[in-house]
């Protein structure tokens, strides 16, 4: 589903986010991005959803290489991930439905098709008595849970999400990852950036760690403390 | 929606494809020009909750365009006052004293014969000094006078196709050459500079609503640059999530738009009102000159024209500013 080839990002200060970095997450797969802060999380999932691109490397999503990507084709790209941001992005002009229900405008879904879609995805993050609210009333996780809906409203095969717990409790936070991994069942690639290694560490599923913009660790909770721990 | 059948229920995909039999494509072009009518009416919506500064938005783009219109419109009356050839090229013919009533008469007979003239009126001297007296108020004073100084007059009015500078000014020579003709007046020389005059100034109004066409550009430029401004956070979430250039842009183009029709209707308004309150005092002046000149109004064309121009402009302006600031705008 992503394949980073020595994929290096230099900012335009010079400051290097990415040195280097090689792996592969298959169709179907859930993994974690961990490692400290300005580790290069952030900037990684950027440059699959081309809101960056790289220095130098290859990136690929879905079998399609994105260099040589046209800027007015990234919309199109977009349409087939679903992102859960760090600052969630929510508008606080329009009410949760309408937030939901952005990722089908901009595809030109039917208005009838529109209502059921964003009260399915409503739905599955438990917030369908909320519909009409805007969202500035609502808790921290109620709208992080806003944010995965609008993710996850026109059925993306891929499933991206910036440290989606940010500021929540740990019982909140569990209930979040919890929405993935249901996700993941039922097919959605899935890769989630967090620093929050206890409860990464507690899911149990394919760890990356990054490392002042290196790799420096590949591989199931388990195996890890396998290699460090033996 | 919800209430609909078809849709409650189960959501698989063969289902869906079951209940749907219209083809895919027109049910694509179906919700595309649902979303332009949506963004349509939200742009138009956005401007009624902010009455205040859309109208006065409005009203310089309305100011903008009046103007020129104004003026144009004057310019068009002018122009249909120098058109009335009917009225200007009377040519006036003064007999030599010796020329006695019959003689006039048969003047008169003849050149009413003439393929160029279509009818001659004789106005005999003592009629002449009649209308003279009454309307010069001398009065008694030109009792004093032992005679009437006054000649014999012929007028003519030349056929419609000889209308026109060059085949005047040969008829007036002909006259001219006529041994009882003492003097031939055509009053044309005003005529040829106030048509000079019209053309200084159609170049003016022209050159003029070029520039506050150009201002109308520029202000809404500058009022969709705002609003992309007050919208960034919305713009960033729209191309986060796919959202293309063109859906981006959609919203501020309509706003464009509409702020151009509503300034071409308020242009309109002002037109009429300025020249409602013009037409007393130009009626009064059409009156002494015993002319019924009055004011060029728009006609329902002129006002399709102005509101359609106004809105292109507000699309201008919009696409500028658009180009400009909101591909600039980019998701961090
Ligand atoms: N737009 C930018 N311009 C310049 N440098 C940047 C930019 N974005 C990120 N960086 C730098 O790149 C490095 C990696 O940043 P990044 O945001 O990817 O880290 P992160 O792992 O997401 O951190 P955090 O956990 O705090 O979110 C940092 O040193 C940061 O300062
Ligand atoms: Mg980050």
């Amino acid at each position: 589903m992503i394949e980073f080839e020595r994929v290096t990002k230099r900012y335009a200060d010079h400051s290097v986010a990415l040195h280097d970095v090689s792996f592969a997450l298959e169709r179907g797969e859930m993994a974690f991005l961990t490692g400290h802060s300005g580790a290069g999380k952030s900037t990684l999932l950027k440059l699959i959803m081309l809101m960056e691109r790289p220095s130098s490397g290859r990136v690929q999503v879905g079998g399609q290489p994105l260099d040589r990507t046209p800027r007015r084709r990234i919309p199109y790209l977009r349409r087939h991930i679903g992102v859960v941001f760090q600052d969630h992005q929510l508008l606080f002009d329009r009410t949760v439905f309408d937030n939901v229900a952005m990722p089908l405008e901009v595809t030109g879904v039917p208005p009838r098709d529109v209502a059921r879609r964003v009260r399915a995805a409503l739905d599955k993050v438990g917030l369908l008595s909320k519909e009409r609210m805007n969202p500035v009333r609502l808790s921290g996780g109620e709208q992080q849970r806003i944010g995965i809906a609008r993710a996850v409203v026109n059925k993306p095969p891929l499933l991206l999400a910036d440290e989606p717990t940010g500021n929540l409790d740990p019982a909140l936070s569990a209930e979040i990852m919890d929405l993935f991994r249901e996700f993941n069942r039922v097919g959605v690639s899935v890769l989630v950036a967090s620093h929050d290694i206890s409860l990464v560490q507690a899911m149990g599923c394919r760890m990356l760690t990054l490392s002042e913009g290196r790799l420096t660790g590949d591989g199931s909770h388990s195996q890890m403390r396998g290699a460090y721990g033996g | 929606m919800a209430a609909d059948p078809r849709h409650s229920g189960t959501q698989s995909a063969g289902r869906r494809g079951a209940a749907r039999p219209r083809s895919p494509w027109r049910e694509q072009l179906e919700s595309y020009l649902a979303h332009h009518r949506r963004t349509a009416r939200d742009a138009a919506m956005r401007m009624r909750d902010a009455p205040l500064s859309s109208l006065m938005t409005g009203l310089v783009i309305a100011i903008a365009l009046a103007l020129p219109v104004a003026l144009m419109l004057m310019l068009a009356t002018v122009q249909t006052v120098s058109s009335g050839w009917d009225e200007a090229a009377r040519i006036n013919v003064y007999l030599a004293d010796e020329v006695d009533l019959t003689q006039a008469e048969g003047l008169r007979e003849h050149w009413a014969g003439e393929s160029a003239i279509s009818e001659v009126e004789l106005i005999a001297r003592d009629e002449a000094l009649g209308s003279f007296r009454e309307r010069s108020g001398l009065g008694e004073a030109l009792d004093f006078l032992e005679d009437n100084p006054l000649p014999h007059t012929l007028v003519l009015t030349p056929e419609a196709r000889y209308q026109e500078a060059s085949a005047l000014q040969r008829l007036v020579e002909r006259l001219e050459s006529d041994e009882y003709v003492v003097r031939v007046q055509l009053d044309l020389e005003w005529l040829q500079r106030l048509n000079a005059i019209a053309d200084v100034l159609e170049r003016g109004v022209t050159a003029l609503g070029l520039l506050l066409g150009l201002a109308v550009v520029l202000v809404i430029g500058n009022t969709i640059r705002l609003a992309i401004e007050s919208r960034r956070r919305e713009i960033v979430v729209a191309k986060l999530v796919g959202g293309t250039e063109a859906f981006v842009r959609r919203p501020f183009l309509y706003t464009g738009l509409w702020y151009g029709a509503l300034g071409g209707v308020l242009a309109w308004w002002l037109v009429e009102v300025a020249f409602w309150w013009l037409s007393v005092p130009v009626d009064r002046l059409a009156d002494l000159y015993g002319s019924a000149f009055g004011l060029q109004r728009l006609s329902f064309g002129d006002v399709l024209t102005l509101v359609g121009a106004s809105m292109l402009f507000g699309w201008l302006g919009a696409w500028l500013a658009v180009k400009r600031h909101l591909d600039a705008i980019e998701p961090r």
